[in-house]
């Protein structure tokens, strides 16, 4: 199963190429070609993880050579290791979950077809990046799940904020991704190959520069930052809401996003060898997550209020990540849990951040808005997808013993030894605690605060409520697999550098508990009992809630700061193109065509003149000599004597060959002279020139 | 003078080939002049058999070294089988029409003139040497003015023997010039009583001078190297075309040969610029020169294919002669590889205009109108010699005229080299000009041309050597090098 896990991410390959070209009319079977082919990943991927398990992480590499250079070769082929394995399931899982919920969600669509074929085609790459065993592999695959990102956010075409978000969603993370590639072609550069194993052992080796390694970290950690949408490239992924439900729980909530956590993660060697590097990743990640959560405060768009969810618990686990690196670089018998921390809570945040958002899907395809504002008491009435949001929200939490919990943990277990990363941490669980009740309890409790929505709104059909059920399970228990008292659990499976285990920390676990249940307990007290109105909040903090509001007024800034000052540097470029530029071309042109005038002239009459010449003087020599061969064999033997006599007068005394050459040409000129209009003999030519 | 050695084994090929053209003229007589191909096919079939013997005897020398059967000789005689060869199979549409009653003299004399070709190219020797040349060219006199009821025919019988016999006389009064200097008639001897002569007396008077002159006149005739070329042009266009065709190959290898030998081997001490003024490269350098100069451009204006051809045979001769005055294993190996594709492609452009002359009884360039739609396989096989001619790759003239400017450029006759890829261009004028008027000339298009079978096989025989032997040289310039090894050259 491992030798050919190279075929998990051809499946959803071969549904793609099967629905665009055969089976698009057909509806129903294009669906089922997609669902089937990733049901078949789902369980090859088990399969993988099965085997993975049996090899104690000792990963498994198959490569075939693409491109053979004395510089520098590249391959393709797959790296399965534990984190792989974990990903693998991951994603085939949640796309699985996905597809079928989709089934209800876009029932109707004109573009049924297409849809499936691109959640196939987003599939295969976001599987070719993880199973990729070199940086070149994970480039392609890493534009490719951009592309399919672009074309899922901007799904719905007409509309035109889809299409703005969409082309947002690709020109901004490939801001990132300009850096992603200079990092590689710098890693190309200094380690001279790709492939992550023999790149981490030359880095491990110490055959690349700390200098450099600290540029490749930080470059590299750029393409994080473009795809996991951190500070400051951020601004896109709430745009990327856009597109349909699924893709936001699919892409830009459990998969696509965590790819750049994923890529932090595979490189962990490079930021353990800088601890800048490491430190720099952390800070953003930080930063990011304070950020993001501060704004979901306010936010009134139920997937927006989601997807700054999404955008500060990457943060988190870029930040939990960047802490172990710090930590290693420092100290490589540290006892930190970052790398665990931060792919346990990717794999855990996957599950129930996919069913947040299936089940905000949910909601709005029962009420048709985003807009928390004119929801509320729908729990009488989705009785299954309020149970479900219910319990995903207790997980994000980090409510014992749901999966969230054990990850928050260990990313607080994380910060350990950094007091202000502790404080922060802390503070965003407790506002994560908070908006995700003011929105529970805004959408699902209390009084309906738009009847006719409320009246029209009903519970979704099975395929969309099972995936729920499904994710509400892996929500509940597949952090479980990571609880501290496992001495086999996720800790010692998916591991960088040393094996580490790590007992349970009480105290810890205790504070954040304590931290979760306060944010819970203050959203309790203002958006269910409303003890305290949120309205008399609003006002108090007027100027932090205006620039909450405004997302720290990002969009703005770059508006004002990068986007119209490049509107007007290219408004000025266009205008320079059109007055000095085509001014400058069309006199060009102009001068040209005199130029070519004058040379048409020259060529007229001095080329052609002597092209012509040479052909006039040889007709001219020809007709000499023409005429010398007068048919007289008398004469031919005169020429023979009188050349002969001359070399032989030039071999003896060259002076002399002049007087004789002078000689020659006189008497030959005067009978030419003479002779002149004289009939020519034999067999000389009389014939016309024709 | 010992023993006189003679072994009659080597000199078997010639033997044969001369008892076979007494056998073709008997039997044109005893058949009473009635089969009018059999003759021809005779002929071929003898040039055949002489071939076959010549490939198993050969290689040794005889006669007190007078005749000396080396790998040259073997080289340049098939050059002549070759031409004759080719001649003989062009020459059945006036052996059935024009010379009908003297088919058998035709033929034989063609196989004379082959036989004192294949003498001459043996001589190691003076006398020899100058036998040979006599026995090649008298036939050709006869052969020139073979049409005796034709005024141009008679003419360029009687020029050719005018200037002819001047020219030998020349030649024997530089011969002779040089046995008294010598003492000897050998050239190998010659080479060392020069050489001791030089070293014991310090430098050699213009009695020397004179005799190189003499020699490289009476020789160039043979060539029509300019300005001793007059005669070719009124010949080549009075004699009957086959008969010009031989004349411009086979009669002008013999010249090369006899010039190689005498030159190249007998005087190869006086081309070095230090024994000036007796240096004969500078002298055959500016011959060459000259040559390609009015050969290509009096070609510009004729309008007679045979009068065009002769001049550019004139040229030819002009760029086949930079690899003679190259002095080295490679300018001699080039001269015969030049000798080699210059056989398939003018015996083919000759063939044609004979077949063509044939038809239509006319040799006037603009006679060739409009060939291509009547006869569009005989239109190719003219256009591929005349591009061939012209040195357009991948055809055997390309590789020639490369391999000779290459050992020009060795040799360091950059201007040589320089003029030649001049002339090349004008030449391309007056060929693609034939070419021209076949090709993009409206025409006569219901003219029809039978090819006597004979006539075909000369034409498949010059197409597929200049096609073949362009594209892959190898095997004849290996022989040709083999060959010039013989000189030891640098």
């Amino acid at each position: 199963m491992l030798e050919n896990a190279y075929l998990i991410p051809i499946y959803p390959l071969l549904a793609f190429v099967i629905i665009i070209f055969a089976t698009r009319w057909k509806e129903k079977l294009s669906s089922a070609i997609s669902i089937a082919a990733i049901l078949v990943a789902v369980i090859h991927s088990i399969f993988v993880m099965i085997a993975v398990i049996g090899r104690h992480g000792v990963p498994f590499e198959l490569s075939v050579p693409f491109i053979e250079h004395p510089l520098i070769s590249l391959e393709t082929g797959i790296f399965i290791d534990p984190l792989t394995a974990v990903m693998l399931l991951v994603v085939t899982i949640v796309s699985g979950c996905v597809q079928i919920y989709s089934l209800g969600y876009m029932h109707g669509d004109p573009r049924w077809s297409r849809y499936f074929s691109y959640l196939s085609l987003f599939t295969f790459s976001m599987l070719g990046l993880v199973v990729a065993n070199n940086f070149f592999m994970i480039f392609i695959f890493w534009e490719l799940v951009g592309l399919t990102s672009y074309l899922l956010i901007g799904f719905w075409f007409e509309k035109d904020s889809a299409s703005d978000a969409g082309k947002k969603a690709f020109i901004t993370t490939r801001i990132g991704d300009l850096g992603f590639i200079i990092g590689i072609l710098l890693l190309a550069t200094y380690a001279g190959t790709l492939n992550y194993q023999e790149v981490f052992t030359k880095v491990a080796d110490g055959a690349v520069p700390v200098g450099v390694l600290t540029m490749i970290g930080i470059f590299i950690f750029c393409g994080a930052v473009g795809k996991s949408a951190q500070f400051p490239l951020h601004v896109w992924l709430p745009d990327a809401m856009e597109g349909p439900t699924p893709v936001s729980a699919l892409i830009h909530a459990a998969t696509m996003v965590a790819a750049g956590v994923y890529l932090v993660a595979r490189s962990m060697t490079l930021f353990v060898g800088s601890a800048e590097a490491a430190m720099t990743v952390a800070v953003i990640g930080l930063i990011t997550s304070f950020m993001a959560a501060s704004i979901a405060l306010v936010q009134n768009d139920i997937k927006r209020v989601l997807a700054y969810s999404t955008v500060s618990q990457l943060g988190y686990m870029i930040m939990a990540l960047g802490l172990y690196g710090f930590d290693v670089a420092k100290d490589p018998h540290s006892h930190s849990v970052g790398y665990f921390a931060g792919t346990f809570h990717l794999m855990t945040h996957a599950f129930f951040k996919a069913l947040l958002f299936l089940g905000a899907g949910s909601v709005i395809h029962a009420v048709h808005t985003n807009d928390i504002q004119e929801m509320g008491g729908l729990s009488k009435k989705m009785k299954i997808t309020s149970l479900t949001f219910f319990i995903a929200s207790l997980s994000i939490a980090g409510i014992f013993p749901l999966s969230g919990f054990w990850s928050k943990d260990e990313i607080v277990a994380a910060t350990l030894g950094h007091p202000v990363f502790m404080f922060f941490t802390l503070l965003i669980a407790f506002i994560t605690a908070f908006y995700m009740f003011r929105l529970c309890f805004l959408t699902f409790t209390g009084k309906p605060r738009n009847q006719e929505r409320f009246d029209h709104a009903h519970e979704s059909p099975k395929t969309m409520t099972m995936p729920l059920m499904f994710l509400a399970f892996l929500s509940v228990f597949a952090g479980w697999v990571g609880m501290p008292w496992l001495s086999h659990g996720f800790s010692s499976f998916v591991y960088t550098g040393e094996l580490q285990h790590h007992g349970p920390n009480y105290i810890v676990m205790l504070v954040s508990t304590i931290v979760a249940v306060s944010g819970i307990g203050l959203a309790y007290t203002v958006y269910f009992k409303k003890k305290i109105s949120a309205d008399v909040l609003m006002e108090k903090f007027k100027p932090l809630y205006t620039l909450l509001l405004n997302k720290y007024y990002f969009d703005e800034i770059y508006d004002k700061v990068i986007i119209k000052p490049l509107l007007a540097f290219t408004r000025m470029m266009w205008w320079s193109d059109a007055n000095i530029i085509d001014g400058l071309v069309n006199f060009v042109g102009w001068f040209t065509i005199k130029w070519a005038d004058a040379k048409m002239l020259f060529d007229k009459y001095i080329i052609d003149g002597a092209v012509n010449g040479a052909g006039t003087v040889c007709m001219a020599a020809s007709w000499l000599f023409k005429y010398v061969q007068n048919g007289s064999v008398q004469f031919y033997t005169l020429v023979v004597i009188t050349s002969a006599v001359g070399v032989i007068i030039y071999k003896v005394t060259p002076e002399g060959f002049v007087y004789y050459f002078i000689g020659v040409v006189v008497v030959a000129l005067a009978r030419f002279l003479m002779k002149m209009n004289r009939p020519e003999e034999g067999n000389v030519e009389t014939e016309p020139e024709g | 003078m010992e023993t006189f050695d003679y072994n009659l084994k080597l000199i078997i090929p010639e033997m044969f080939l001369f008892v076979w053209a007494l056998v073709v003229i008997v039997f044109d007589i005893s058949s009473k002049r009635r089969n009018s191909d059999s003759v021809g096919y005779l002929t071929m079939a003898g040039l055949a058999i002489t071939a076959v013997l010549l490939y198993n005897f050969h290689g040794g020398i005889s006669f007190n070294n007078m005749f000396s059967s080396d790998i040259l000789a073997l080289f340049f005689k098939v050059i002549f089988l070759g031409s004759a060869f080719m001649a003989v199979g062009s020459s059945f549409g006036l052996a059935s029409d024009k010379i009908k009653n003297h088919r058998g003299e035709y033929y034989g004399l063609i196989l004379f003139s082959t036989v004192g070709m294949m003498f001459l190219s043996s001589s190691n020797e003076l006398i020899s040497l100058y036998v040979g040349l006599e026995l090649t060219t008298i036939p050709l006199f006869v052969l020139a003015a073979f049409y005796k009821d034709k005024k141009t025919s008679v003419e360029a019988g009687m020029k050719y023997l005018i200037v002819g016999a001047f020219s030998s006389a020349v030649l024997l009064y530089g011969l002779s010039l040089l046995y008294g200097f010598t003492g000897t008639t050998d050239l190998t001897m010659i080479k060392i009583n020069l050489s001791l002569l030089f070293l014991s007396a310090g430098k050699i008077g213009p009695g020397l001078i004179l005799a190189i002159v003499m020699i490289i006149a009476g020789i160039s005739f043979k060539l029509a190297l300019v300005p001793f070329h007059m005669w070719a042009p009124d010949v080549y266009q009075g004699a009957p075309t086959p008969i010009t065709a031989f004349l411009s190959v086979g009669s002008k290898a013999a010249g090369v040969v006899a010039f190689a030998r005498i030159f190249v081997h007998g005087l190869i001490a006086f081309v070095d610029p230090v024994m000036k003024p007796l240096d004969w490269g500078i002298i055959v350098a500016v011959m060459a020169a000259a040559a390609m100069v009015v050969g290509n451009i009096t070609a510009l204006r004729q309008h007679n294919i045979k009068r065009m051809l002769a001049y550019s045979s004139i040229a030819q001769v002009g760029y086949l002669m930079i690899g003679m005055v190259a002095v080295s294993e490679l300018g001699i190996a080039s001269v015969g590889f030049y000798m080699f594709m210059y056989l398939f492609a003018n015996m083919g452009a000759f063939a044609v205009a004979t077949i063509f002359e044939d038809k239509t009884g006319s040799s006037s360039i603009s006679s060739y109108k409009g060939l291509s739609k009547s006869a569009p396989a005989l239109s190719a096989c003219m256009a591929i010699f005349l591009l061939s001619l012209t040195g357009i790759p991948p055809l055997g003239g390309f590789a020639a005229k490369y391999i000779v400017f290459a050992a020009g450029i060795q040799a360091g006759y950059y201007w040589l080299v320089i003029l030649g890829l001049l002339t090349s261009v004008v030449a391309l004028y007056y060929y693609a000009n034939v070419i021209k008027t076949m090709y993009f000339s409206d025409g006569n298009s219901d003219l029809k041309i039978n090819i006597h079978p004979a006539a075909r096989l000369v034409l498949v025989i010059g197409v597929i050597g200049v096609i073949i032997f362009g594209i892959y040289p190898e095997p004849i310039l290996n022989f040709a090098m083999e060959s010039a090894a013989l000189f030891a050259l640098p």
